[in-house]
C-alpha cells in the first residue's frame, strides 16, 4: 500500500487548468485512481463532464493518450485499443506495456452504455472501467439517470404538486456488474482515499476486466457548496447509503462496516436536490427511502456473509 | 502464380481480408454479411491470420472498437449490413472526422420496415454523407479485388479515410462467382505493412484523440478538410486501381464506360445490375441501337467531371437507382448524375428508374425497356415523367 507521501510525488496524469467546476468529484477520483496505475495508461472517456472539461481543443490536460469517441461506447472503444496493444505487441511493434482505463459517468455507464460496458466485461479484456457515479446527467444540466436516488430532485423529475422528485429507485449497477463474474469488481468513494487506492491497484493488476463504482459528488446537481464535496462522499458511505465493498473473483467482502450508521436524512439534509424531502407532509417517503438503504445494507451483508 | 477459383462474394472478400491480415477485426453478425465473419473466425482459428477478433455484441460496438483500435495505430477492418450500418451512424462520422483508415464491407441489403433481408442500396444511401468513401462492386471477383485495393485507399497518407467496399447482398455475396485470386505473398506486398503516422501507444508522445470543439470552433474547417482529403482521394483511387492492374491484368478506375465512346442512350448503375446492363448493351448493339453503359465504382468521392466527360455525346441517360428518397426529386444516384450533367452545354436530359428495392429481380426486359424509353426520350426530345419505377406492381 502506497503512503500519502509517495502519492504526492507521483506525477498527475490530469493535470491542473482543467475546466471542471470548483468542487467537482470527478478530477478527485480521477487522479486518485491513475495514481494507482504500475505502467503508462491509455484512457478512454465517455461523453461527459470529465471529457467536455479536460479536452477543450486545442487544449488537453491529459498528459497519456486519450480517446473520447462518443457517449454509450467508453467500454467499447478502449476495448479495441487493448485489442489493437495485443495484436501490435505481438508483431513486436509496441515494445512497451501499458494499462488502459475507461472512465463513464453514470449515465454513460448505468444507462446508455450498459451493452456496451457488458459486451467488454464479457470479451474479457484486460481493461478497467470507471463509473464515476454523481447520480445524474449532470452534463447536460441535471436531469435524472438510472442512478438518481429515489425522491431526488432533477430537471427531469421536477418537484410538483403531484411528484415528489424521482419516484422510482437505483439500479445496482455494481451489482449487476458483478454478475459477470469478472475477476475484481468494487465500489469505492472519494472520501476514503485509502480504500479508493487499494481497489484502483487492485483493478489495474487484475488479470482481465476490472470495474470501480465510485461516488462522486456533485455540487451543481446535488445543490451543496462546492467546499463540502469530500464531506457529501463520506455522509454517503457514513449512512450507508454507498456501502464500500468489492468482489474479488466472486468472493463480496465488505470493507467499511459502518457500526453506528448515521440516517439517511443527514447525507439527504445539506443537498438541495432532497431539500423537499425534509418538508412536512414527507415523512412517508423519507421512511421508504431508509428502509431501501437498510434492505440494501442487510442484502449486501449476506453477499458478504457478514453478519450484525 | 494467381489461381481461379470458384467462391462465394463473402468468402472472396474474407479471403482478401485473409491476404491484408488485419491486426484487429470487430465485427458482428447480420444477414447477408454473415458469412464474411463466419469465413475470418475460421483463418483466425487456424492461425492463418495475427489478427485480434473482437466478436463484439452490437455493430455500434464494432465500430466503437473499430475506431479506438484504428486510432491506436493498427489495421482495422469489419463488415455489417442494413441495419447494422445504421445503428452505426453516429459511429461512421467519428470514424471519418478522426481520419481513421478503417476498411469495412458493407453487404447491401434494404433497411426496415418492413423487414427484409435482401438486396438494395438503402443502406450505403443513407451513409453518403458520413465521410466514408464508398466503392461499389458488381462481383465477387471486384469484391475481392476492390478489397485489397480499399486497404491501400484508406491507409494512403494523402486519404486516411475509411473505406466502405459495397456489394450487393445475396446477388453478389452468397452466388458462387469464378474469380482469380492473387498469390498471398503478393497481395501482401501491394497492401503493404501498415504505417501509422501518429498512434496512441507511444509512451513518450501521448495524444488526445476526438478532443471537444465547443469553445474554440474549429469544427466547419475539420469538416472542409475532410471533404477536401475525400476529393484528394481521386487520383489515389486512380493509382492504386493502375498498380493493382499491374500485378493482376484487372485494371480499375473511378468508373467503367463500356462502350460510351458513341453510345446515344446510355445507363448509369452502381453494383450487380451493371452485369445485367452490359449483357443489354450488347444484344441492343447487335440489333444497331447505340446503347452503353456507366457503371460507377466510386459514389464517394463522387467523379462529377469525369462523369460528365463520358457522358457528354449521349442523347439521353438514364440513372438506375436501386434506393428511394420518399419526397426528394429522383433517388441520390439520378440527382448527382442530372447535377454533374446540369453545367454541360448538351443538358442531356436524364431520368430516374428506381429498381429492385428489397431485393425485387431487375431482369434483361426490365433494361432493354429503360433502353427503348431513352430511345424515345432522345427521338422527341420530351423527358417525360423523370422517375419511373421497374418492376414495380401497380
Amino acid at each position: 500500500m502506497t503512503s500519502l507521501r509517495e502519492l504526492t510525488h507521483k506525477e498527475d496524469y490530469l493535470t491542473g487548468g482543467h475546466r471542471l467546476c470548483a468542487g467537482c468529484g470527478h478530477s478527485i477520483a480521477t487522479r486518485q485512481i491513475l495514481m494507482a496505475a504500475d505502467k503508462p495508461v491509455v484512457v478512454g472517456c465517455a461523453t461527459g463532464c470529465l471529457e467536455v472539461s479536460t479536452t477543450i481543443y486545442p487544449y488537453t490536460a491529459w498528459k497519456c493518450s486519450f480517446i473520447h469517441n462518443a457517449f454509450e461506447n467508453a467500454a467499447a472503444t478502449i476495448s479495441g485499443v487493448e485489442a489493437a496493444y495485443n495484436a501490435l505487441r505481438r508483431r513486436g511493434k509496441v515494445d512497451s506495456e501499458f494499462r488502459f482505463v475507461a472512465f463513464g459517468g453514470d449515465g454513460g455507464t448505468y444507462d446508455i452504455g450498459l451493452q456496451s460496458l457488458s459486451g467488454a466485461l464479457e470479451r474479457g479484456h484486460k481493461m478497467v472501467y470507471v463509473c464515476l457515479d454523481n447520480g445524474a446527467y449532470m452534463n447536460t444540466g441535471i436531469q435524472r439517470s438510472s442512478a438518481t436516488p429515489k425522491g431526488a430532485w432533477t430537471t427531469t423529475t421536477p418537484v410538483g404538486k403531484v411528484e415528489s422528485g424521482k419516484p422510482q429507485k437505483r439500479k445496482d449497477l455494481t451489482a449487476i456488474v458483478a454478475a459477470h463474474g469478472i475477476p475484481y469488481v468494487a465500489q469505492a468513494s472519494i472520501s476514503n482515499w485509502k480504500d479508493l487506492q487499494s481497489k484502483a491497484t487492485k483493478a489495474f493488476a487484475a488479470d482481465g476486466p476490472a470495474f470501480l463504482n465510485v461516488l462522486s459528488p456533485c455540487p451543481r446537481g446535488w445543490r451543496f457548496s462546492s467546499d463540502m464535496t469530500v464531506k457529501m462522499a463520506k455522509a454517503g458511505v457514513q449512512t450507508r447509503f454507498w456501502p464500500l465493498f468489492e468482489v474479488e473473483n466472486g468472493e463480496w467482502k465488505l470493507n467499511v462496516k459502518v457500526r453506528d450508521p448515521k440516517p439517511i436524512a443527514d447525507w439527504l439534509k445539506p443537498q438541495g436536490r432532497f431539500k423537499h424531502l425534509l418538508a412536512p407532509g414527507n415523512e412517508e417517503l423519507l421512511a421508504e427511502i431508509q428502509a431501501d438503504v437498510d434492505a440494501n445494507w442487510d442484502r449486501l451483508l449476506r453477499r458478504c456473509g457478514v453478519t450484525e | 502464380m494467381a489461381k481461379t477459383v470458384a467462391l462465394t462474394g463473402n468468402v472472396a472478400c474474407a479471403q482478401a481480408m485473409r491476404q491484408a491480415d488485419p491486426d484487429v477485426v470487430a465485427a458482428y453478425p447480420i444477414t447477408p454479411q454473415t458469412t464474411i465473419v463466419e469465413e475470418f473466425s475460421t483463418y483466425v482459428a487456424n492461425g492463418l491470420v495475427n489478427t485480434e477478433y473482437v466478436t463484439v455484441e452490437s455493430e455500434h460496438s464494432a465500430m466503437s472498437a473499430s475506431i479506438g483500435a484504428s486510432a491506436a495505430g493498427s489495421r482495422v477492418m469489419t463488415a455489417t449490413a442494413s441495419q447494422g450500418l445504421a445503428l452505426m451512424w453516429e459511429e461512421l462520422y467519428i470514424a471519418s472526422a478522426y481520419r481513421l483508415p478503417i476498411i469495412m464491407h458493407n453487404v447491401n441489403r434494404t433497411l426496415s420496415g418492413p423487414i427484409n433481408i435482401h438486396c438494395d442500396h438503402q443502406d450505403s444511401m443513407g451513409a453518403r454523407d458520413s465521410g466514408w468513401i464508398q466503392l461499389f462492386c458488381e462481383n465477387a471477383q471486384e469484391a475481392y479485388d476492390t478489397t485489397l485495393q480499399a486497404v491501400r485507399i484508406a491507409e494512403d497518407h494523402r486519404v486516411k479515410l475509411p473505406v466502405m467496399v459495397c456489394l450487393d447482398g445475396f446477388i453478389i455475396s452468397h452466388a458462387i462467382d469464378r474469380l482469380d485470386i492473387l498469390d498471398d505473398d503478393v497481395a501482401a506486398k501491394f497492401v503493404g505493412e501498415f504505417d501509422a503516422p501518429i498512434t496512441m501507444l507511444d509512451a513518450n508522445n501521448p495524444i488526445t484523440v476526438g478532443p471537444f470543439d465547443g469553445l474554440h470552433g474549429s469544427f466547419f474547417e475539420f469538416r472542409r478538410d475532410q471533404e477536401l482529403a475525400t476529393l484528394g482521394s481521386v487520383p489515389v483511387i486512380e493509382e492504386v486501381g493502375k498498380e493493382y492492374g499491374q500485378i493482376s491484368g484487372r485494371e480499375y478506375g473511378l468508373f467503367e464506360a463500356y462502350k460510351l465512346d458513341d453510345a446515344e442512350v446510355a445507363i448509369v448503375v452502381l453494383g450487380s445490375a451493371a452485369g445485367t446492363t452490359r449483357v443489354v448493351v450488347d444484344k441492343l448493339r447487335e440489333s444497331g441501337i447505340k446503347a452503353g453503359l456507366l457503371k460507377l465504382r466510386s459514389f464517394r468521392p463522387f467523379p462529377a467531371e469525369q462523369i460528365a466527360e463520358a457522358l457528354a455525346g449521349v442523347k439521353a441517360v438514364a440513372a438506375l437507382d436501386r434506393s428511394l428518397s420518399p419526397g426528394a426529386i429522383g433517388a441520390p444516384l439520378f440527382q448527382e448524375i442530372r447535377s454533374a450533367l446540369y453545367d454541360q452545354a448538351s443538358r442531356v436530359p436524364v431520368i430516374n428508374y428506381i429498381y429492385g428495392l428489397g431485393g425485387r429481380d431487375v431482369s434483361m426486359p426490365n433494361l432493354e425497356q429503360v433502353f427503348n424509353d431513352l430511345s424515345q426520350v432522345a427521338k422527341s426530345g420530351q423527358t417525360g415523367p423523370v422517375i419511373r419505377y421497374l418492376g414495380l406492381k401497380e
